[in-house]
This record gives structure tokens, sequence and C-alpha cells, in this order.
């Protein structure tokens, strides 16, 4: 019963047309989500077994970094945009949303909704939640995404924030998970409340145990968070997850091993959900050093290994082929039509000698605490290249500490990434020269001219042909290998009702599920 | 008597040492961990501008012996301090996880002292019965497996059928029953692992006792085996069973994460192993220190105990 959902038609309509529209016209709920309103029947308990969560998660919406903390803030709070299943942006606790230059920009706020304590919720309260992600004394994960927000304040029931530069994608950043909106006193929040406007009330919650919440009677969406509770649960052991599922203790688990698929399939207690997005593994390569500064080295490589071999083998097929692209086919501007590299050792070969080289020796540094199964990766990487006359010695390095001494620290490693919503973000984090987390140290003169160029540009088509320049460059000259997109793999128990589309933004129906989803 | 109390104050001093040095060995080996707390509480996502906004906020950046002073002079005090990931107090982080790890420990040990005695005596009355040879092989297959196999054999055979749930959901709320009927599979995993050791120990001490010639004398008296093992032999046996039964309970307090781990049991090697993994330190230095009391106390009782047993040791000069 594997249910297997790919992207489909992603809205091209032009950001800036589309706010207005929405604006006109009020609510617009995407197609998908209207349909599953209809069958949606409320009630019952949903619990959810993630392989994530410590005694060290906080409510700090700055610090949040792992899928059950992201899932828990989905329950209880509310963002300013929210991507809809299919990929586009609608109308959270901002109405609507509009900008004349992509310099200024004014969110209207939403009236009449009210945090779990009875208070209402304000623009006041909007700027003091974007204001923890700025300032100096900020410890916020996405404080970069601030840096060039130069003002925000209240005007009426809206919000204007003021950049330094053109952002036409500056409202999808504000969907972004650590950005929840939440109460405030003197102009700031409380980073350590468990308030919010969302769905669900938390009754109890111990960090890395187990979360408990009820249902917010007086939640804004009618037509959302369907169940009675919810409980959420850490359940580290990959197999401990599997039999919690199999015995009926819990109704939903993540991060199914693929090995373990087709077992849980023939039980028949419960269905697999594969949704492919944008996520991808990589395998960055420090573009300052030798030998990865010569780009013939690094399309050597990005020709010596198959591709799809990693998918069947790794991804277990839950998941596609990479063309060396941190862009998605879940992404507006995916450029689908790029010459697709495959295994070649002669187009290997012909590239070392371009390099002056006859063999190539590197050491690629893997843990599995880059993705699941990253050394088994590097190994096959590491048995095709062979014939192709490259070396690639795998250094199995431990995951305990992996981002702090391997990561953006060896010139060859592994890592992945959720994949963003928009181009830019993703660009921006991780290719644009000097980026805190460019992880291979890239620095390709056109493709930051064109960066600046296509945040600012406000006409689709061209904006269009920027992305996919951009995409060119960071496959053929960039200095990251990505040879894979990896599916969310979720399962789910029979009587689980998902709608029709599920989205692809991140991992459990963009964290939504315990808003979206419904017991059948 | 009084060189009992004596004994006992004497040890008390010693542990305290102990505990001192303990937490001067826990600090240094964390310091040597790579990374810290702000590194592992931002992850992936770290700029070198929010890790040191977070190094500053959580007081990261004082040298490590002030801030181990910090610490010793609020622990003298009674304070164990906050987390300085979820700034709870660690008292109560701590505290509900340590009720539910000695909990699961005494479950253990009730269902595993009783049965390694039992088991060990009738061993030791049976020698060489196909009794002894079965017990023995059971109990010797048990601990030989890894814990998890253990554990996972006994989910398969009793938790997929349904008679037992697979994992542990414990919460304040949750009535005694219940706890002992969710905990009964980690229990019982526990209880297979820890057998072995206690029951040979009473089997191989009584063993030893019934080769002396007043047990001899005991059978010559036409005594029935049974009162001579449990009236003779037993008592001059106790005191390597007390000890043998402190380390295994001692090691059910502190040394059952990979069981904590398949039946997701909320106990206190859980919560270790995420504070060394995020390098919350307070965290990790109040747990060390409770696991390095039970081991200190449990053998001070051990010892006390076999000397109350043993009049020889009472009156040694």
């Amino acid at each position: 019963m594997t249910n297997l959902i790919l992207p489909r038609g992603i809205s091209r309509r032009g950001l800036l047309q589309g706010a207005a529209a929405i604006g006109a016209a009020g609510l617009i709920l995407p197609a998908g989500a209207r349909s599953a309103m209809a069958q949606a029947k409320k009630g019952g308990v949903f619990r959810i077994g993630l392989g994530h969560g410590s005694s060290t998660d906080s409510y700090d919406p700055g610090l949040w970094e792992q899928l059950y903390v992201q899932t828990f803030a989905a329950a209880r709070v509310n963002y300013l945009v929210e991507i809809a299943a299919d990929g586009t942006l609608v109308p959270e606790l901002a109405e609507s949303w509009s900008s004349a230059d992509g310099i200024t920009w004014a969110f209207a706020i939403r009236q009449g909704v009210t945090f779990h304590s009875g208070k209402t919720m304000t623009p006041d309260d909007v700027v003091a939640s974007l204001n923890h992600h700025r300032g100096d004394a900020s410890t916020s994960a996405v404080k970069p995404f601030f840096d060039p927000v130069t003002d925000i304040k209240v005007d009426g029931q809206n919000v204007i924030v003021t950049l330094n530069a053109p952002n036409a994608d500056f409202p999808y950043l504000m969907s972004d998970y650590h950005i929840p909106v939440l109460p405030s006193a003197d102009g700031k929040i409380d980073p350590n409340t468990s308030d919010g406007t969302g769905g669900y009330i938390v009754e109890s919650y111990e960090p890395g145990v187990q979360a408990t919440m009820n249902r917010n009677p007086n939640y804004w969406k009618a037509d959302r968070a369907h169940f009675d509770q919810i409980i959420m649960l850490t359940i580290l052991d990959p197999a401990a997850r599997l039999n919690a599922l199999m015995t009926g203790e819990v109704d939903l688990i993540d991060q199914v091993d693929p090995a373990s698929i087709s077992l849980l399939e023939s039980r028949g207690v419960s269905r697999i959900i594969s949704v492919s997005g944008n996520a991808h593994y990589v395998f960055p390569m420090d573009a300052r050093a030798a030998p990865f500064n010569d780009n013939n080295v690094r399309l050597a490589l990005k020709y010596a290994f198959d591709r799809q071999e990693l998918v069947d083998k790794i991804l277990a097929g839950h998941g596609s082929v990479s063309n060396d692209n941190p862009i998605g086919p879940a992404n507006r501007y995916f450029h689908a039509e790029m010459e697709a590299k495959t295994y070649d050792p002669d187009k290997a070969k012909f590239h070392l000698k371009e390099a002056g080289l006859d063999t190539l020796e590197v050491t690629l540094s893997a843990a599995n605490a880059a993705f699941s199964g990253a050394v088994d990766a590097a190994v096959l990487m590491s048995e095709k290249a062979a014939a192709a006359g490259i070396t690639i010695t795998v250094d199995r390095v431990p995951d305990d500490g992996y981002w702090d001494n391997v990561w953006m620290k060896k010139p060859f490693c592994a890592s992945y990434w959720g994949g963003r919503p928009v181009e830019d973000q993703m660009f921006t984090t991780a290719y644009a020269a000097g980026a805190a987390w460019n992880e291979s140290f890239w620095d390709n003169a056109r493709f930051n001219e064109l960066l600046v160029a296509a945040r600012s540009e406000l006409d689709d088509t061209k904006r269009r042909e920027m992305y996919h320049e951009m995409q060119q460059l960071v496959s053929f000259e960039g200095s990251t290998i990505i040879p894979m997109y990896n599916n969310y793999v979720m399962a789910v128990a029979n009587n689980v009702g998902t709608p029709e589309k599920i989205s692809a933004n991140w991992n459990l129906d963009g964290f939504r599920c315990v808003e979206r989803w419904w017991f059948a | 008597m009084t060189d009992i109390w004596r004994m006992i104050a004497r040890r008390l001093l010693l542990g305290l040492l102990t505990l001192f040095v303990i937490s001067l060995v826990i600090f240094g080996a964390t310091e040597l961990l790579p990374g810290d707390l702000a590194r592992e509480l931002l992850g992936q996502s770290a700029t070198e501008e929010t890790l040191a906004a977070l190094r500053e906020q959580l007081g990261l950046n004082d040298p490590a012996p002030v801030r181990y002073w910090n610490w010793l002079t609020g622990v003298l005090q009674g304070d164990f301090g906050v987390s300085m990931a979820t700034q709870k107090p660690i008292s109560e982080l701590v505290g509900a996880r340590l009720g539910n790890t000695l909990f699961l420990a005494l479950y253990a040990a009730a269902l595993s002292v009783p049965l390694s005695l039992l088991l060990g005596v009738l061993a030791a009355l049976w020698r060489n019965s196909i009794f002894d040879r079965a017990s023995n092989a059971m109990a010797l297959t048990s601990i030989s497996f890894p814990e998890f196999f253990v554990a996972y054999i006994l989910v398969l055979f009793l938790a997929q059928t349904g008679i037992f749930p697979s994992m542990v959901r414990i919460t304040a709320a949750t009535t005694f029953g219940d706890r002992i009927y969710m905990a009964f599979l980690p229990a019982l995993t526990l209880t297979l692992v820890v057998t072995a050791h206690m029951m040979r120990m009473t089997r191989a001490a009584i063993i030893n006792l019934l080769a002396s010639p007043y047990i001899e004398m005991a059978r010559l008296k036409g005594m029935s085996p049974l009162r001579v093992v449990l009236r003779h032999a037993v008592p001059n046996a106790l005191a390597p069973i007390i000890n043998v039964v402190a380390l295994n309970l001692a090691y059910l307090i502190t040394g059952v994460v990979v069981v904590e781990v398949v039946f997701v049991y909320p106990g206190l090697g859980q919560l270790m192993v995420d504070a060394v993994t995020n390098r919350d330190i307070a965290v990790v230095q109040a747990i060390a220190l409770i696991f390095a009391a039970a081991y200190v106390l449990l053998n001070l009782i051990a010892d006390v105990l076999s000397t109350i047993t043993n009049p020889r040791l009472m009156h040694r000069r």
C-alpha cells in the first residue's frame, strides 16, 4: 500500500500578484485542503512516535532544530504565513501581504485571534516575535534571515517590515518554523512560554519523553486540528518505533528504516507514506583546498559514481536522482532540463586528464550523523570510482561531535539539507560566497551576481531564467556532490486519514500532520 | 556495635571523598569532549555570531576551573543548579527520572533476587541433578545474550501477541498497578540478565560450605538435607551472596540504558546519554554523582550486613 506522492503542477503565479489576489479575496484555501475538509472527522487521541527529541529541547523558537520540536510547535503555535500542500504561500496569522518595491513589506494581521492564555493576538506580538531573531543578543538560528531587515514597526493592524534591498520572496521566509507568533509583554516575547495561538494547548511536556496536548476549543481555524488530544513520544530506537506502530501503541512514526518497509507492509496494520520533496543528501568538497580547487577534479568525481545505485540501495527506492542540484522538484523554479550526469568512468578520466592528473586520491569523511546510510553511500561511491582511477578512502568518523569536528572542517565529507521552499533561501544559506553555512566554501562571481539580481527581480520569466542559470552553475561548476533527493518516509496506522496531497516542503506534511490529518 | 558505627562513619566520609574525586574526573572528561552545549543546541545551523551570544548567556565563557568551582559551591549548599539547556532546576529534571529508575531497579530486584536465591539453594541441594544442569544452562544462556537481544525476543513473544505493551509510557498520573503491568517486560529482561550471576554465586558459596566438617556433623546427626542447607549452610554463605546482590542492584540502577532505549523507558540512563550528547555538564555531573553514590551506598550496606552476619568480623583484633 505504498502511497507515492509526487509533486505535480506547482503554482507559477508571480508572488506579488498572488499576494494581492489573496488580499482581495480573503482566505483562499488550496483545492487539496478543501476536499480534505469534507472527509475529515473530529475526535480521537493521535499518538506520534518520533526518532527525535532530547531532554535538552526547549521552548525557545530560535533553537528549534529537529522534527520533534518542529512538530510540537506546529501543534501549538501559528505563523504569519503557511506553505500549502501544493507549495504555494497561503495566509495564516497574516491575512494578506503586499509590497510595491520588494523593500517595504506590509503584513495585515488577522483580528480576533486569541492565545491559549486568553490574551488577544496583536501586531505588537508579531513585532516582538520577529525581533526575537534580531539584534546582537539574539541566539536564533535564523538570525541571518533578519540581517537585511532594517526596521519592523506597527501601522494600525499592519506590521511593516523594511529591508535594505528588494527581496521578492521575503513573505516565504516568514513561513520558517523558527518564527512563530508568541505573546509579548513590553516588546519582548517570553522564549520559555508554551503559549500560542495554535490548535492544541499543552497539558504536560517532559522534554525527550512525552508531550500531551488537548484541542484548543477556541481555535480560530474551524476546519483544522481534528484530534481531541495529541500525544507525542520520543522513541529513538528504530526497532522500538516499528514495534510501537505494529503493536498499536502509536498511530504515526517517522524515519522508517528503508530495509524494514517491506516487512511493515506485509503485516497489514499500517501504510507507508513516501513523499518526495526537496530534501537532499550532499557531499561538499572544500573548493579552497587542493585538489578540489580545480573544477575538473570536482567534475571527475561527479561522473565517477552511480547515482541510481545510491537511490536503490541507500534509500531503497524512496527517493530520486539529483543532478548535483540543491533545488528540488518541489521548488517553483526547478530546472528539470539540465544534462543528466550518469556513471561514466571515461568522462571522469577525461576530466582528470584535463586537470593534469592520471589518478586521484581523496579521503571522504562520513558518519551516519550526516544522514542515515552516509557511510554505506561513501563506500559505494568509492567502489565505483576505482574504475575511473580515483581512490576514495572512506574515513568513518564518530557521530558524536560530527557537526563540530568534521563538517566544514574536513575537505570532503557528508551532509544533508532539509530543502527550502524558496530557491533564494537555499542558495543564500549554503551557496552564496561567505555564507555561514556555505559548506563547500564555493565562491563563483557569476553566481553571486545572479543571486542578488534574482532576489529583487519582480518579473517572473526573468527570475526563472536566472534561477535556471544558477542551478546550471551549481551543478556543473559547484563544489558539492548532490547524488539524490531523499523522500520523507513515514508510516501511519490504517485508520489515519490524510489529505490527497501531502506537503513536500518538510517532513510530516510540513510538520502540520497534527492539524491537517484525522482519524477516518 | 560501636565498631560498626565507627566503620559506617569512616566509610561515609571516604564515600564523600570518592564522590568529590569522581566529580572532578567527570568534569575533566566532559571538558575533553569536543564541542560545547552552545554548539550542540544550535546544531548544523550555528553561526559564529549566534554561538558567541549563546555562550555568553549560558556562562560558557568562564574558564573551566571557575565553572567547576561555581558548580561545587552550589552543590555543597544543596543546589545542583539548573540545566543549562532548559533552565529547569536539575533536582526537578532528575527527580522524576530517578524515581522511574529506582522503580524499575526495585521491580527487577524483587523478581530476580528471590528467584536467584531459590534457584541457587535448590541447585546446591540437588547438585549435578537435571534441575541443577537445566537451571544453570538457562541462567547462563540468558546472561550470555546481549540485553537488547533478550529484550527483542521478549517483545516478539509477549508484546507482539498483545499480552504486554512494547513500550512503557509512565507519567506522573500512572497508577501503581499500571506501572507494574507496563514495566513488566523491561523488569523481566533485567531479571534474565542478572539472575545468573546471583544464582551461581549462591550455589557456589553453599556448595563450598557443604564440604565443611560441621556440615558433615549435621548430616551425621541425621538432619534432613533441606534443614542442613537452610539452617547451617546459608547463614554462613550470606556474606558473598549479599555482596553479589549489592553489586547487581547497583548495576540495575546504573547500567540499564540499553533496556531503557528498547522499551522507551524514561529513566536516568537515557537522560545521562542525552546530557552527554548535548554537553549539558551540570546534568551529567548530577547523574554521575547519583550513580557513584548508589555504588558507594550499596557497597557500604553490603559490607555492614556481611559484618553483622559474621561474628568473626565483628570482633576482629
